[in-house]
């Protein structure tokens, strides 16, 4: 399924293992975060990248340590307003994660931005609507109160801008 | 000599105004819950609810469901006040709604508290 | 009162934009209801009994005469010429299209309004004193903080798919007239040893199926620390308030299953992980916003006014009125003046467009064009001169305004109930209508005083009955109405929650159980006792005999 990524369709080149399918030797593969915990090192070993699919009941101070081995971190929408991910995603954010987080399931044009501004950059959207719909949805504001939103979608941070000699938010390596 | 008969109708309410809306014989909706077909059997009542079913699909009407209601001359009563106010307007305001734009009766016996 | 800048107008032009669109699109098929019913409801918009209504936000119960003449043409050309004033400070109207309301948001924007959050799961708007920079007790004007929670909640990505809906309330005075202790969060403003003022934080207390007080999570915290801790707050509740049962999805819930001192620990640690950045720009943003509520020119005046004294001997009826409506205000020779939308048999909190406009023209003219909407859905001019009070009675007397039983028996709190309200389980509006007139004799509302009487159509209790001093719940028994009563709710500082008295009444019975209720008060009453006060030394026991006693 084609990945919709800085507003563009990419092919998914990741490879989706469940806790006991076989493990190929090469090849960048997302594994459940069990197996993570079970299978760490031999993971760590590999040459190809590595990524985890998290569940939103799960703590997301339990993914910080193997952060800086992992290149995506997927978050499974069960329903589109089950809101916990956004929550998880700005976490990961914020504990410095730079690699990929990636939305599945229930992802729809109406809840894109939200997420961009939370932190997903990667979407499993699915061929209901067509690419420029989720083109226009990223930017259906082009303004927002909160501070500290990670701006992939360089939408501007209204407080920031009111006062703009302030001084800039520090924890945003990210930003962009 | 009048006959009461008793079974259900649906209602929804139409998708571009919310208006309380019944499904008529002729598979129209309308605002007039006299104008509702009214299923005596249960396989009736649910070939109305999937012809409500068509309509949510075509954008005409939103939310629809069965309600239980009796036919006596010519005149639908919904069994439940939720039901009958849907049908004709608030209680606490008989100068508002479908009671007073001649789409249904006004609450004749007051149903005041 | 606050103005929008540029970045204010954009937002809420854009947001309309995009609603008109969402709209545009489901009217086309192309989102189904499922997935449009949360993006129409966070920006207010339900659908109830006989058409859509649009609740429309009053941030902290705010606004000029233009705003409310502005609600009085929406009533006037999009519905059918009236409105309805709600606990949350807000106004709904009932009879809206679908098809029109982008338009409508479209109108509330040239306004500097809009309806965003009004409803859905997210945060709402914000309360607070509807006295707020006028009341003599204030320590501070609770409104730039309510500002700054109104900007920062409005679409904030992290916190719009929460377990369910997040009310929070704000409060400057040490008598609490903004319910802080039955909220998800309340923020009650208080002054240190020292002299500094800083903030108690208090979390889950709420009403609805299970009612509860609310817990301080911290005692004091200083002001450029709200957002970030708020933050915190939100994001252990988005993350573990349960999502399996919306009866207990509320933040409450959450409190109570993880006990106060766990739910605390949680907060403090995610505050503590969270990447502090400084709080400059939210100190800056905090004092931008409070300059726009410096308090209007008053004159210089004489706590006395000769003009109002004379007009109090000259007319009963007036003096009657000021008597019951006015409130202290913390500036000498000016008075607040509190209009009941509750005249004896009418719908409570309801006003016609036309009511609005004159409400409107009198804040211009005497009130530094300013009105406030108060939770118990009444309106108030908060800056009247003492001078001016007569001019104001005479006015509000001859657009059926001077109803003069503010805080009084037939003040009564009602939600819409189930002559609207496509929750309810029992209708309201007519309860509160046979209660006022059961109650018309404004002498006999006078000898019992300050009584709080509220009243909700089902459990989820808009009506807020569980902090009535007489709470009246309307529920649906095999197809017919009832009503369950409490008594002994309090939403002030000694915040309380009613209790079951017994057995509930049709419809019809229960104007005559108040009555009893208000009968036995006054028997066992002591000197001055308010009722609360008697409920609270005697308990339920004398008013339980009063009602159930055998014939």
């Amino acid at each position: 399924m084609p990945l919709l990524k800085n507003n563009a369709l990419v092919s998914d080149t990741w490879l989706v293992l469940g806790n006991d399918d076989v493990l190929p030797a090469t090849g960048d593969v997302i594994v459940p975060f069990a197996r993570l915990l079970r299978d760490f090192e031999s993971l760590s070993r590999r040459s190809g990248k590595l990524g985890v699919v998290f569940a939103n009941v799960d703590r997301a101070e339990t993914l910080a340590t193997f952060l800086p081995r992992l290149s995506a971190v997927v978050l499974h929408f069960s329903a589109f307003n089950d809101g916990r991910a956004y929550s998880l995603a700005r976490q990961l954010r914020e504990f410095g994660y730079r690699g990929e987080i990636r939305a599945t399931g229930n992802v729809l044009p109406d809840q894109l931005q939200f997420m961009l501004q939370v932190g997903f950059d990667a979407f499993e959207i699915g061929d209901r609507f067509p690419l420029q719909v989720w083109q226009a949805a990223s930017k259906q504001m082009s303004l927002a109160y909160q501070r500290g939103l990670f701006r992939r979608s360089a939408e501007s941070e209204i407080w920031t801008e009111r006062h703009t000699d302030a001084e800039p938010w520090l924890e945003q390596p990210h930003a962009g | 000599m009048t006959t009461t008969e008793k079974g259900q109708i649906v209602t929804a309410n139409r998708l571009r105004d919310g208006i309380a809306v019944f499904l008529t014989r002729s598979g129209e909706w309308s605002e007039a819950i006299d104008d509702a077909v009214l299923a005596l059997e249960p396989e009736a009542a649910a070939g109305l609810e999937q012809r409500a079913r068509l309509a949510e699909q075509a954008c005409l009407v939103t939310g629809s469901y069965l309600v239980d209601a009796e036919r006596r001359a010519g005149q639908v009563r919904a069994a439940h006040i939720r039901e009958r106010m849907r049908a004709l307007g608030p209680t606490v305001r008989p100068d508002l709604g479908k009671q007073a734009e001649g789409k249904a009766n006004s609450f004749a016996a007051p149903e005041g508290v | 009162m606050y103005r929008y800048d540029e970045f204010d107008h954009q937002f809420v032009r854009e947001r309309t934009a995009q609603f008109r669109d969402q709209a545009e699109r489901r009217l086309r098929g192309e989102l189904t209801e499922d997935e449009f019913r949360p993006l129409r409801l966070m920006n207010g918009l339900y659908l109830q009994l006989h058409a859509y209504m649009l609740r429309v936000a009053i941030p902290y119960g705010t606004l000029s005469g233009r705003q409310m003449r502005q609600l009085a043409m929406i009533a006037d050309k999009y519905d059918k010429g009236y409105g309805h004033f709600t606990t949350r400070q807000n106004i709904q109207y009932n009879w809206i299209k679908l098809e029109e309301t982008a338009d409508i948001l479209g109108h509330l924007a040239d306004v500097e309004m809009h309806a965003i959050q009004t409803s859905g799961n997210c945060i709402r708007n914000v309360t607070t004193d509807h006295w707020a920079g006028a009341a003599a007790d204030e320590i501070a004007d609770p409104r730039p903080v309510g500002e700054l929670l109104r900007q920062w909640s409005s679409l904030h990505p992290e916190f719009s798919y929460l377990p369910r809906k997040f009310k929070i309330a704000v409060t400057g005075a040490p008598h609490d007239r903004a319910a802080v202790k039955v909220h998800d969060i309340g923020l009650r403003l208080h002054r240190n040893a020292e002299g500094k003022v800083g903030w108690e934080v208090i979390v889950g207390g709420g009403q609805g199926r299970t009612p509860m007080i609310g817990v301080t999570v911290r005692d004091f915290l200083p002001e450029h620390e709200l957002i970030a801790y708020l933050e915190a707050i939100m994001r252990v509740y988005n993350l573990y308030g349960r999502r399996d049962n919306k009866y207990k999805a509320r933040i409450k819930i959450l409190v109570h299953e993880l006990g106060a001192e766990r739910f605390k620990a949680e907060v403090e640690a995610e505050y503590a992980r969270k990447p502090q950045a400084s709080t400059e720009v939210e100190e800056r943003e905090l004092a931008r916003i409070a300059a726009y509520f410096a308090p209007p020119p008053f004159e210089r005046l004489p706590r006395w006014s000769a003009a109002f004294e004379e007009a109090r001997l000259a007319q009963p009826d007036f003096a009657r009125w000021a008597r019951n409506n006015l409130a202290a205000h913390k500036v000498d020779g000016y008075t607040i003046v509190n209009i009941s939308l509750k005249p004896e048999g009418g719908i409570p909190g309801d006003a016609t467009g036309d009511q609005m406009r004159l409400m409107a023209q009198l804040a211009e003219t005497y009130s530094h064009d300013e009105l406030r909407v108060s939770h118990a859905q009444n309106i108030v001019l908060p800056h009247v001169k003492k001078d001016d009070v007569f001019a104001v009675w005479q006015a509000l007397d001859a657009a059926a305004l001077a109803t003069p039983n503010y805080g009084l028996a037939g003040d009564i709190i009602a939600c819409p109930g189930l002559d609207y309200c496509a929750l309810a389980t029992a209708r309201s509006i007519p309860v509160a209508q046979s209660i006022s007139r059961k109650f018309a004799d404004i002498g006999r509302q006078e000898e019992i005083g300050q009584i709080k009487i509220n009243i909700s159509g089902c459990i989820n209790a808009c009506g807020h009955h569980h902090v009535g001093h007489i709470g009246i719940l309307g529920l649906d028994k095999k197809g017919e109405e009832f009503y369950q009563i409490t008594l002994g709710g309090s939403s002030a500082e000694h915040s309380s929650i009613g209790t079951i008295l017994g057995p509930g009444f049709a419809g019809h019975e229960v104007a005559d159980a108040i009555d009893k209720i208000l009968e036995t008060y006054l028997k066992i009453r002591e000197p001055g006792e308010e009722f609360i006060a008697a409920y609270r030394r005697v308990g339920p026991k004398p008013f339980k005999e009063a009602l159930y006693a055998a014939a």
